[in-house]
């Protein structure tokens, strides 16, 4: 039976390039359902994995209690300091402890593509341990910022995606000038922010304590150290979480959304495919009738025809995955585009296609190949024998 | 047999093959309708809301502050004639539900609106209960909230002076808006901000992050504007002024580029659907060559043989495009119903204008390659299956 199969679909395949029109249908559709799920989904894993990668498993952020973003925590300086005096908090080189009071403000800077819509960024106001709590971060073009001045340091992904902000630029700032002497790379969220001294970024924006406090863990019971001292310091109600949690929970939202967006549409579109590609199987065995008929005159058995139906329809459609994922990578893999974060601010990232979500697509087609050859396999194979060969 | 009856009868020759093709126009219209819809949230902004209004926020950023005691200087400049003013309070229902709420001057507010609809004893209940809050009439629908109801909710960014963020309002009011459009904006919260500096931890008093200005003339929008930046220039405090409808598109814009990924899908979608439709009656007028050629020596001119193919292209591009657009104006409506309102994906008149000129496009681009081969037909070619 197997062989039977395998001959007929050789048959089959072969007489393809005589019939492009209707084969074409299949791949192009599953081309087109393919590359739009996948595009889809390499936007959310582009996000994920930017969000990911920032943040380190040993440092915590400590923000006001219930502030869920950085954005809408403050404290005072009184507090910002007694945090940093609090166990479970690293010693650096120095003694002193490994953290950073970060204050976090937001600029407007307009994208490349637009010409007067404002954009939130985030600013980000540091202290010098900042740079020790965030080693992968490296100046690429020009130099620090020096603490005092209002001078500001870029990141990359900023550069790539907003206008203004390029090296030497003089940004105005509620009634200040700040000077860009820096471009940063970070390979994470970081990328999309400006850093700049703290205490500039204080006086500037009128603000006299922090918004966060980033520490360095000691050891790995460091966060439950840390977390059951600061609860039971009465004068501080704080949250205190792993760095890497804190952005990997930013996600979340995201996905949902574009997994939703990605699931709607991949519905849709997938049944069209499935008329598309159950019409064309149809006109393809209807174009055979007399073939197939002849198959089985001569001993071949319904099971290997309806076999190689379906393998047909399933190498046309994985064709057509395959070109779809192609696409998707093509046009889109390592695009750059931003969207707003939990701070509000924008977050640059990069699409991302990943052998798993290929993966997925494949799946996805040979569902649709499957459904599309099933229905007209069976009805090239109990078409009797007698009327196909009599058939015009 | 009239000539419609003729391309019906057409059309059912193959009932599965068009059943089929209608199917997959039917879902590619679908698609067009929900993510046009989509795409216009994100596009349109609010055309509704006209550019009698003006914002003016902070110019490095609308989280930033601006003093209250900017109001008498913006109430000077001629052209204005009242100024509300509004600050986020990060109001949060139950574990992590997002409100759109935020703290105002009653009586100010309601001068600046006058699109909500409330009774006047609850504009007054509201501007004399101290902890008095109104909602719009989908927010309280959304959570079953009545009037009189104390209604606990957390801040995210204040806490009280006890130190607490969880703060609770008495519902005083439910305001609806004036028409269609503005009733869908019902899903936002006001509070007192009298109520609220007395009661925030930090003491905070005199800021606000929007203020929001009704001009006499919206023609002064401009001047109005350029006035206002120019007055706060080169101090902490300079603004940034622009009507509320390009307040309203900046503000969706940040969401990012969900416009231009809408119109890949939307092509893609496009191309495949062409092809698919296209391919189906390619083949439709190569089986019946013979037939055309009959018509043809029937007397029936090239033109009108043309004529047949694409009318036929055309009914089944209108009937899977409005059903299609149908089913999306069904399906937008139950996403919103069933969203409370927080997304509307309704098809509005425009994306019913652009669905009819895609079916006619459709139509066009895949009726015109087999009709004019039907028309170049030669009859004694065609007859003899050359």
């Amino acid at each position: 039976m197997l062989s039977q199969a395998l001959a007929i679909t050789g048959i089959n395949i072969r007489s393809i390039p005589e019939r492009w029109g209707s084969s074409l249908v299949i791949v192009i559709g599953l081309a087109g359902v393919v590359a739009v799920f996948t595009a889809l989904l390499a936007m959310a894993t582009g996000f994920e994995s930017t969000l990911k990668a920032t943040g380190r498993a040993d440092a915590a952020l400590i923000m006001r209690g219930g502030s869920d973003a950085e954005l809408n925590s403050a404290f005072d300086r009184d507090s910002t300091d007694l945090i940093k005096q609090e166990p479970g908090i690293r010693a650096g080189a120095d003694g002193k402890p490994l953290a950073s009071a970060e204050l976090m403000v937001i600029a407007e800077l307009v994208r490349k593509d637009d010409v007067k819509n404002g954009a939130n960024i985030t600013m980000r106001g540091v202290e010098p341990t900042a740079f020790m709590l965030r080693p992968q971060l490296k100046i690429i073009a020009g130099r620090n910022f020096t603490p005092g001045l209002r001078e500001m340091i870029v990141g990359q992904g900023v550069l790539r995606q907003f206008q203004g902000a390029e090296m030497g630029r003089v940004i105005r700032m509620r009634g200040s000038e700040w000077t860009v002497v820096g471009v940063f790379a970070c390979g994470d969220a970081h990328d999309s922010e400006i850093w700049t001294d703290i205490n500039v970024a204080r006086s500037t924006f009128g603000r006299i304590g922090s918004s966060s406090v980033l520490a360095a863990l000691d050891g790995a019971d460091g966060l439950a150290r840390l977390k059951s001292a600061v609860a039971a310091e009465p004068r501080l109600t704080l949250d205190v979480l792993r760095e890497q949690d804190y952005f990997s929970g930013q996600t979340r939202q995201f996905r949902k959304t574009i997994g939703f967006l990605a699931g709607v549409v991949t519905i849709i579109m997938g049944l069209g495919a499935v008329f598309a590609a159950l019409n064309s199987m149809y006109a393809a065995v209807a174009a055979r009738g007399k073939e197939i008929a002849t198959l089985r005159a001569i001993g071949f058995g319904g099971v290997a025809v309806v076999v190689s139906v379906m393998i047909e329809a399933l190498l046309l459609a994985l064709t057509g995955a395959l070109l779809g994922a192609l696409i998707a990578y093509l046009l889109f893999n390592g695009l750059s585009v931003s969207t707003l974060g939990q701070n509000f601010t924008q977050v640059v990232f990069n699409f991302k296609v990943t052998p798993e979500l290929v993966g997925r697509g494949l799946v996805i087609a040979v569902l649709i190949g499957m459904i599309g050859g099933l229905l007209p396999a069976m009805h090239a194979a109990r078409q009797p024998v007698t009327t196909s060969l009599r058939e015009q | 047999m009239t000539r419609s009856g003729f391309v019906i009868a057409n059309l059912f020759r193959k009932r599965t093959r068009t059943i089929l093709t209608l199917l997959s126009v039917i879902m590619a219209f679908l698609l067009f309708g929900l993510l046009q819809s989509v795409n216009t949230i994100f596009s349109a902004g609010a055309d509704f809301v006209g550019a009698t209004r003006l914002m003016v926020q902070a110019r490095v950023s609308f989280t930033s502050p601006l003093p209250l005691s900017m109001v008498p200087k913006l109430e000077a400049i001629p052209g204005v004639a009242r100024v509300a003013y509004q600050q986020w309070f990060g109001g949060v229902w139950q574990q992590n539900t997002p409100l759109i709420m935020f703290c105002l001057d009653p009586q100010r507010y309601r001068d600046v609106y006058p699109e909500w609809v409330m009774s006047d004893a609850q504009w007054q209940a509201f501007a004399s209960t101290r902890t008095g809050m109104i909602v719009g009439k989908q927010l309280a629908e959304q959570f079953g909230w009545k009037i009189g109801q104390k209604i606990p909710i957390a801040s995210n960014i204040w806490p009280q002076k006890n130190g607490s963020k969880a703060w609770t309002f008495d519902l005083v009011g439910i305001f609806d808006g004036k028409d269609e459009d503005w009733k869908k904006r019902t899903n936002l919260a006001f509070i007192q901000q009298d109520y609220f500096e007395e009661a925030n931890q930090f003491g905070l008093k005199g800021r606000t992050n929007f203020f929001i200005l009704k001009l006499t003339d919206a023609s002064q929008a401009r001047a109005v504007s350029r006035t206002i930046d120019s007055m706060f220039e080169n101090s902490p405090d300079e603004t940034k002024t622009q009507t509320e409808k390009d307040f309203n598109i900046s503000f969706v814009k940040q969401i990012g580029d969900i416009g231009l990924i809408v119109r890949w899908i939307l092509f893609a979608v496009f191309f495949t659907l062409l092809l698919v439709v296209g391919n189906t009656m390619a083949q439709s007028v190569r089986e019946r060559i013979p037939e055309l050629a009959v018509l043809k020596t029937l007397g029936f001119s090239d033109g009108s043989v043309l004529g047949f193919v694409l009318a036929e292209a055309f009914a089944l591009c209108l009937c899977g495009g409005l059903v299609g657009l149908l089913l999306a104006s069904l399906a937008g409506a139950m996403v919103e119903k069933g969203t409370g309102g927080q997304f509307q994906l309704q098809l509005d008149g425009s994306v019913w204008l652009l669905g009819v000129a895609a079916i006619v496009l459709m139509s066009a681009a895949v009726g015109l390659l087999p009709g004019l081969r039907a028309r170049r037909l030669r009859i004694v070619d065609a007859l003899a299956g050359r």
